[in-house]
């Protein structure tokens, strides 16, 4: 099912904040319908990365690439035009406006531009793909929680992305919202779309990750199918600590 | 929301035209209110244009009129006047891109001291200048009329509610919600907000502008004090937050009434207008925090509600 050529692919990813190396040299590609996981310990630089490659933050060095193109210079919104489409760690919706509101910014300005009615009807379609079309009238304000991550999710398959970035989307959700929303992610990634996403469920990371990069301190330390490196000691030991530290 | 939208531009269009005919009634006196009601609708349609959807606080508004004024004043001697306005209007678009390039990636407050200084620094500039040449202030002899400066403001109200409703309706429009509800938001769904905030402050520049240049006639001689009084910037960001900016109607609500408050504070404290336009400030701010469009929807909100129960 692969192509050759990678849709995302980072080299020598770097972030300093001052003396702190936050992202260190970091490499990865991500293949056309693949779901990359981003995994590792808290702290370990997963979030700052999807940060680097939506724009949210400049790399201090290394590369950024879509489809070839560099876009590590590039500004956030050249970036969401370009393809690459995120949902945030907290929550962000915006306030003012109705769900389908919401929805509509992603696919009024993103990386496919739609406007009138088109805009409504596809909006509309997201909101039914993600479950939420009979509340699409609703103020944000009236939502439970899985349902404002709905609303996000929404708005960023509106604009079409090449690549869809969720940071830590499950997180925060009850079992029963859980299971739907893995579910969810499941049906994203039969529909073939390209996701690399940050998560700390590891059932999530089993059933949805074709590949998994993992992190720790900012570095790659573990890459490979979820198995794989679950299994890694290194992989275990940066989770855990090691046995002396115990 | 067409149907709504529809029904006030019809109103907005009626209450024009009965505007229009004011001059008619032959009473200086209520020709005089009508200008102060449209300059200041004018100011602070177009000041809301900008800052209601974005949130940007902009005292600004002075530094516009007083260089729309300064173009009349200065431009009467070699131009004819209907070719002030449109250069005062350019001349307010450019300003409004400078000032916003170099400002509107700057958050909240510092946008607001910037603007607020922005003022204050062109009218230095003038003063320094006259300083040199030795001249005090301008006068600006025209023939023009009251009644002629007031159709004339009435037609830029008129031209400054298409303005408002055309953007409303556009994607600029839309993009600038978001940008008021989350900046970060707008950025990564693709949005240039630099540009799309620059955008409408040109527009609220060039309004500003042309305002000051069709009233610089009335003044009859101007001078840096009068023309770029910090005054008038609080005014028009009062008079917004009093009628509601969430409505382009909204700022309207606001002018009338705070105009004819105006002319009582003027009229009786003359010495006290600062200090009360602080105190009116704060009333408004603290009785009324989403203005008179707010306290509007909210009765009609609860009446609907009640509607509900019932």
């Amino acid at each position: 099912m692969r192509t050759d050529a990678p849709v995302l692919s980072l080299r020598g990813a770097t972030k300093r904040f001052g003396g702190l190396v936050a992202v260190n040299d970091l490499d990865f590609d991500v293949a056309e319908h693949e779901v990359m996981g981003l995994i590792g310990p808290n702290g370990s630089g997963k979030s700052t990365t999807l940060n680097l490659i939506s724009g949210a933050l400049p790399p201090t060095s290394g590369g950024i690439a879509l489809r070839g193109t560099p876009i590590e210079n590039l500004p956030a919104q050249e970036i969401a035009r370009k393809g690459v489409a995120r949902t945030f760690q907290l929550v962000r919706l915006l306030p003012s406006m109705s769900v389908l509101d919401n929805v509509r910014a992603g696919a009024v300005f993103g990386h496919r531009r739609r406007w009138g009615a088109e805009a409504e009807t596809h909006a509309l379609r997201m909101l039914k793909l993600v479950g939420l079309d009979r509340r699409a009238h609703a103020h944000t304000g009236e939502l439970t929680y899985i349902d404002t991550k709905r609303v996000e999710l929404a708005r960023v398959l509106a604009s079409d992305p090449e690549v869809l970035l969720l940071d830590e989307w499950l997180a925060g959700l009850n079992p029963t919202e859980l299971e739907e929303g893995i579910a969810l992610i499941r049906r994203l990634r039969d529909d073939g779309r390209t996701i690399v996403l940050v998560e700390h469920v590891m059932d999530a990371i089993r059933s949805l990750c074709d590949a998994c990069v993992v992190m720790s301190s900012g570095a790659k330390i573990a890459e490979g199918t979820p198995d794989e490196v679950l299994s890694d000691p290194e992989v275990i030991r940066a989770y855990l600590g090691d046995d002396d530290d115990a | 929301m067409i149907r709504a939208d529809g029904r006030t531009l019809a109103l907005v269009a009626l209450v024009l035209a009965v505007a229009a005919c004011l001059p008619l009634t032959g009473s200086a006196y209520w020709l005089s209110l009508g200008i102060s009601i449209a300059m200041y609708t004018v100011l602070t349609t177009s000041w809301a244009l900008f800052s209601g959807p974005t949130h940007y606080i902009s005292l600004a508004t002075a530094a516009f009129f007083g260089v729309g004024s300064y173009t009349t004043g200065i431009g009467i001697e070699y131009l004819p006047y209907w070719a002030l306005p449109p250069i005062a209007g350019v001349l307010g678009a450019v300003m409004a891109a400078l000032v916003g390039l170099a400002t509107l990636r700057l958050s909240g407050v510092y946008f607001v001291i910037f603007t607020l200084g922005l003022a204050e620094l062109v009218r230095q500039v003038i003063i320094w200048f006259q300083n040199i040449s030795g001249q005090k202030g301008i006068y600006v002899l025209t023939k023009i009329t009251e009644a002629q400066i007031f159709w004339q403001l009435l037609g830029l109200a008129a031209l400054v509610y298409a303005a408002g409703w055309a953007i409303g309706r556009s994607r600029l429009g839309f993009a600038l919600r978001i940008i008021g509800d989350d900046e970060e938001v707008a950025r990564h769904s693709g949005i240039n907000t630099a540009r799309a905030k620059v955008a409408l402050f040109m527009v609220s520049g060039a309004a500003a502008a042309v305002v000051g240049a069709v009233l610089a006639p009335r003044f009859v001689y101007i001078e840096p004090s009068t023309a770029f009084t910090p005054m008038l910037s609080f005014q028009v960001v009062i008079m917004a937050l009093l009628g509601g900016t969430g409505r382009l109607w909204g700022p309207l609500v606001g002018v009338i009434p705070f105009t004819f408050l105006w002319e009582a504070i003027s009229a009786s404290f003359p010495n006290q207008t600062t200090l009360l336009l602080g105190v009116s400030f704060l009333v408004i701010v603290y009785l009324l925090p989403r203005g008179f469009v707010g306290l509007i929807e909210g009765t009609r909100r609860r009446m609907r509600a009640r509607e509900a129960f019932a």
